[in-house]
């Protein structure tokens, strides 16, 4: 599936090669400075801003540093960065090359997903032509600086897209997130100064370099600023990969992709929220809906509990297993719909998983945790009336 | 493997991240790094930079509920019972986890922070298959106390009312019940981090997640080197010990079976524990007439054979010694101790190359069963067949190592059953005992003298330190008292993983007679020894083993080494995986001071001075130290296991 749309960035003819030249006349602490200025948040959704995370590495401490480009793209729903590595890997390569210049490491990694694994010939294709130009390797563009990338699979867990389970099974271990604090800023893969970005995260880097931090940051809202790719699928007329300014609305969204008798959007994947119709004029962006790029449309016929089922299934599936809220509360969620759906969940005890679910946001070990009861939560309290008193089995 | 990858896989396997906590913060509040003020429940502390909350917590005497946080391991922050709020922050954060490196505000008990445990705990409860009346660790669980504290009235999610899975008792030492395990992932990390083994691992996702070994083999059929350091941090009763309880009482009330114990040092400083009493409350005599009040027909001190494993190893090391230095012969040096079982094990898994280097002499338990059912039969006109020896450690492996088809030299099984102190605890308990008010009584002949150097095998060190008092003194002819303060070799001492000692032997005196019994003896004075330096080592707890073997290897330092005491668990047999439950570094750090104290109260305390030994090798093993009989009797061979076994 190609992208639907060309955009501002992703699917422009931006230079990447360029992007790294104007890089390279810059100090690093300028190039940080300039990522700072653009206002640039991470594209995976949790949207820390990029310049302040690149800041804390360069500042920290290591006998190496590494840049890791997260292409475990592994929620539902989200296949932006897919497009992203096929269509224009080099603007990802050349944004981490930026990173690795600007933090002062040698060395990238990019963690792919399993999945994505036809399109490892292609990268290391692209890998190898950059080497030839002289835009990766020793010398980068014959300065003084040097940065190579290496490409490393994922197996297929959802987890391994945190950041600190992905450093995990860098190193070879079971794929679970760290504690954290520390943060992999300094202590990551191997224990030394790690940045860990999203591959649209890399590409927007690309964009800034080309065509300015003023520019970028003149696009979106004040606090989400730039273009941002969104993969949007479900119940809509033209499904696909779209590139629109942050701030859109989700009205605006669902006009353009032909969706507009939504009953619900989930957005964010299955870790995001359900937003009902009675909410549709709020807008993507990192002060009000947050999201790494997951458009999920449900048309009216939909049924909002086998939603929910399906979302829970998926995070039972995928816990990693090692901390009680997200390892049991999953389950127990899980066990609450199969209740729901055959009409045996008392409200008493419907309250008493939404405290669960509440608990898990709060006390669960990483973000897997916390963000899996949303898409129960929030479709328990937009939908309740259509979740309640069934009788016999779902509603079909 | 990348360069990163190798810097964290060299030793130890717990991710980087967690290891840093292990490094220990200075806690007297003015020592170097940089200090912080925090706040929690409105009391203010200063701490030095990377304490975690938990630690800040304790020092001003905020509990705060834990399950997987040990003090023994590296931090896991899974369980979540310790969450906290801390001011600013979204979401909770595990109090065991994280580092102070600013000044917070903490809230330890917000209805948030109660909220969140309840239901956690609730979660654990669900799955938890907890007929606490038919449980071993009824009184004695870290998650029956934390529902008890937590007020836990109702099962929230729900409880099993059945077991879901079989019981692991494959092993002769340790069981797993799968049914009682919360996933704290203490056993994991014990296993993987704190010995180095790497028996047991998390599999599977999600909430089917379990722990399990290789291949989901029965521990029997793994590396397992029955340490049991597992069990003692295990919170519940997913990990205990193969008791052999039920046939001990058994073989009691038979009145054709005559029924004897031997009793390790360690034991002695622990059991009062289970009795509610301090650790480090010796109660040596008072579990003498105990033993006997519940049906021992005889009770030995294990340290009679403890001094004579350090006249047969001591031998030993002196004829490889001669055989390097004089023979220049190729000979196995250093040579290593073979008194810990779970040690012994390990060699055999996972350096089965270097097993040339251990001693051959029997541990002091396997040489008591055998000395019992020969010497002791015969001077008591007793039929072997008739007697039953059970011996008292603080010890899982020794259950296995009595179990070993080796170690039957006297004809009959040399000890019949291994039996742990918590065990013997229990024993007292159901025969109404109360081990503390019991009348105090000493050893039963012939093995009753023992010295100070058999008690101090108890504790890492204290092996080296005996071998060391008689070695010494059997070369040069001098006192030890004239070379170290009441014979206390301190350097040998303490917790520090790895210790290295040299000791230029100061003059040779002539060859004593108890080795001169040895008629192979190569030689009759000491004069190759004139000069020489003595090197050793000590290692406890197999992770610095690993260390240790691993510079031998690699020809570093402790390759010159002449002789390296190794013990299994951490503490040595005083942190053995079948004493009372909890452990911690404290708690070992106090059952060490009870038996060096006990050392101390002796009056003889080297063991070429205990005259039972010497009776034996004149009556019984004339043929002296290393002679043909003790060589039947007490020594033994060991198999290469291998890593990889079918």
């Amino acid at each position: 599936m190609n992208a639907n749309r060309k955009g501002l960035v992703t699917f422009s003819t931006i230079d990447p090669d360029a992007a790294l030249r104007a890089a390279v006349a810059k100090t690093r602490t300028e190039m940080i400075a300039e990522v700072t200025a653009s206002k640039l948040k991470g594209r995976g959704g949790a949207g820390f801003p990029t310049g302040v995370k690149w800041n804390l590495a360069a500042a920290a401490k290591g006998d190496a540093k590494y840049v890791i480009c997260n292409a475990d793209e592994g929620e539902p729903g989200t296949f932006k960065d897919r497009v992203i590595l096929s269509e224009v890997p080099d603007l990802v390569f050349a944004g981490m090359t930026i990173g690795g210049i600007a933090i002062g490491s040698a060395k990238g990694i990019v963690y792919l997903r399993g999945e994505y694994a036809y399109l490892r010939a292609q990268l290391e294709e692209a890998l190898a032509r950059r080497r030839a130009a002289g835009l990766l390797g020793p010398q980068i563009l014959s300065k003084s600086v040097g940065f190579d990338i290496e490409i490393r699979m994922g197996s297929g867990a959802y987890v391994c897209g945190e950041e600190t389970a992905l450093i995990e099974s860098l190193e070879g271990q079971r794929g679970e997130p760290r504690n954290r604090p520390p943060f992999p800023v300094d202590t990551g893969l191997g224990g030394q100064p790690t940045i860990v970005n999203n591959v649209e995260t890399f590409a927007c880097v690309a964009a800034i370099f080309a065509k300015g931090a003023a520019w970028f940051a003149s696009i979106g809202t004040e606090k989400s600023t730039g273009p941002k790719l969104f993969s949007v699928s479900g119940d809509c007329a033209n499904p696909g990969v779209y590139e629109f300014p942050m701030g859109i609305t989700v009205a605006e969204l669902l006009r353009e992709v032909g969706g507009e008798d939504a009953k619900a959007v989930q957005i964010g994947g299955a870790s995001g929220r359900c937003v009902p119709a009675s909410e549709f004029a709020r807008t993507i962006s990192y002060e009000d809906i947050s999201t790494g790029g997951s458009v999920m449309v449900f048309g009216p016929q939909r049924d909002m509990l086998a939603v929910a089922k399906n979302f829970m299934e998926f995070f039972v599936e995928e816990s990693c297993g090692q901390c009680t809220p997200c390892r049991e509360g999953n389950a127990k969620l899980l066990e609450g719909i199969e209740m729901l759906e055959e009409g045996r969940c008392s409200a008493r005890y419907l309250d008493e998983l939404l405290t669960l679910g509440e608990v898990m946001q709060n006390a669960s070990k990483c973000g897997l945790g916390q963000s899996s009861p949303n898409a129960f939560l929030s479709i328990v309290s937009h939908f309740q009336d259509e979740l309640m008193g069934r009788t016999h089995g779902p509603a079909r | 493997m990348s360069d990163q990858e190798k810097a964290n896989t060299q030793t130890s396997r717990a991710p980087i991240s967690q290891r840093g906590h292990l490094v220990k913060m200075p806690t007297n509040g003015t020592a170097i790094g940089a200090l912080v003020t925090i706040s929690i429940d409105g009391l203010e502390v200063k701490v030095p930079l990377g304490t975690t909350i938990l630690e800040a917590a304790k020092q001003i005497g905020v509990k705060i509920p834990t399950l997987c946080y040990h003090e023994d391991l590296c931090i896991a922050g899974v369980c979540r019972i310790c969450v906290v709020e801390v001011e600013g922050q979204r979401t909770l954060q595990a109090a065991c986890a994280y580092p102070i490196t600013s000044p917070l505000k903490i809230r330890t008990h917000t209805r948030k922070v109660r909220q969140a445990r309840r239901r956690i705990l609730d979660l654990l409860l669900s799955k938890h298959y907890g007929e606490c009346y038919s449980c071993f660790r009824n009184g004695n669980c870290e998650l029956q106390s934390l529902a008890a504290d937590l007020g836990v009235d109702f099962f929230r999610f729900g409880h099993p009312d059945k077991p879901t899975s079989e019981t692991d008792n494959s092993s002769y030492s340790v069981q797993r019940d799968m049914n009682k395990c919360i996933l704290c992932r203490r056993c994991v990390r014990t296993c993987i981090d704190l010995q180095e083994v790497g028996v047991l691992e998390a599999v599977h996702r999600g909430d089917k997640t379990r722990i399990s070994t290789f291949m989901d083999k029965p521990l029997a059929e793994v590396v397992c080197i029955n340490c049991g350091q597992c069990i003692n941090r295990c919170p519940t009763a997913a990990l205990g010990a193969a008791d052999p309880t039920d046939d001990v009482w058994r073989d009691i009330i038979n009145p054709a079976k005559h029924v004897v114990i031997q009793t390790a040092p360690a034991p002695r400083a622990a059991i009062g524990e289970c009795f509610g009493l301090a650790p480090g409350t010796p109660l040596t005599f008072e579990m003498n007439s105990a033993l006997r009040a519940i049906g021992f027909d005889k009770v030995f001190d294990t340290n009679f054979t403890a001094d004579l494993t350090i006249i047969e190893e001591g031998t030993e090391l002196i004829l490889r010694l001669h055989k390097a230095l004089v023979e220049k012969q190729p000979v196995a040096l250093p040579q290593f101790t073979s008194c810990s079982p779970g040690w012994v094990k390990y060699i055999e898994h996972f350096y089965p190359e270097m097993l040339p280097h251990m001693s051959s002499a029997k541990s002091p338990q396997q040489m008591f069963g055998s000395v019992i059912k020969t010497y002791y039969a015969k001077l008591h006109n007793l039929d072997p067949a008739d007697i039953v020896t059970v011996a008292l450690m603080p010890c899982s492996a020794k259950k296995f190592e009595c179990n070993r088809p080796e170690m039957a030299s006297s004809g009959y099984k040399d000890v019949d059953y291994g039996l742990v102190t918590r065990e013997l605890a229990q024993m007292f308990k159901e025969a109404g005992i109360e081990l503390p008010k019991m009348p105090k009584s000493d050893f039963d002949d012939p093995f009753g003298t023992a010295t100070g150097s058999g008690v101090i095998f108890g504790a890492t060190g204290g092996v080296m330190e005996a071998a060391l008092r008689t070695v010494i003194e059997l070369v040069s002819g001098l006192k030890v008292e004239n070379l170290y303060d009441h014979a206390n070799i301190l350097p040998v001492r303490g917790f520090d993983g790895v210790r290295y000692v040299e000791l230029t032997i100061p003059k040779v005196g002539p060859v004593p007679d108890l080795l001169k019994t040895n008629k192979h003896l190569p030689f009759d004075s000491w004069d190759w020894l004139a000069g020489a330096t003595l090197k050793i080592a000590v290692a406890h707890g197999t992770a610095n083993a690993k260390k240790v073997l691993e510079d031998i290897k690699a020809g570093g330092k402790l390759s010159e080494c002449h002789f390296i005491e190794f013990m299994a668990c951490p503490g040595g047999c005083l942190g053995g995986g079948g004493m009372p439950i909890p452990t911690s570094p404290a708690i070992r750090a106090a059952r060490a001071k009870a038996i060096y104290a006990e050392d101390a109260a002796y009056e003889v305390r080297k063991s070429h001075e205990n005259p039972a030994v010497i009776r034996l090798y004149n009556e019984f093993l004339t043929d002296g130290p290393n002679g043909h009989t003790a060589h039947h009797l007490l020594h033994t061979t060991y198999t290469p296991r291998g890593k990889y076994i079918a």
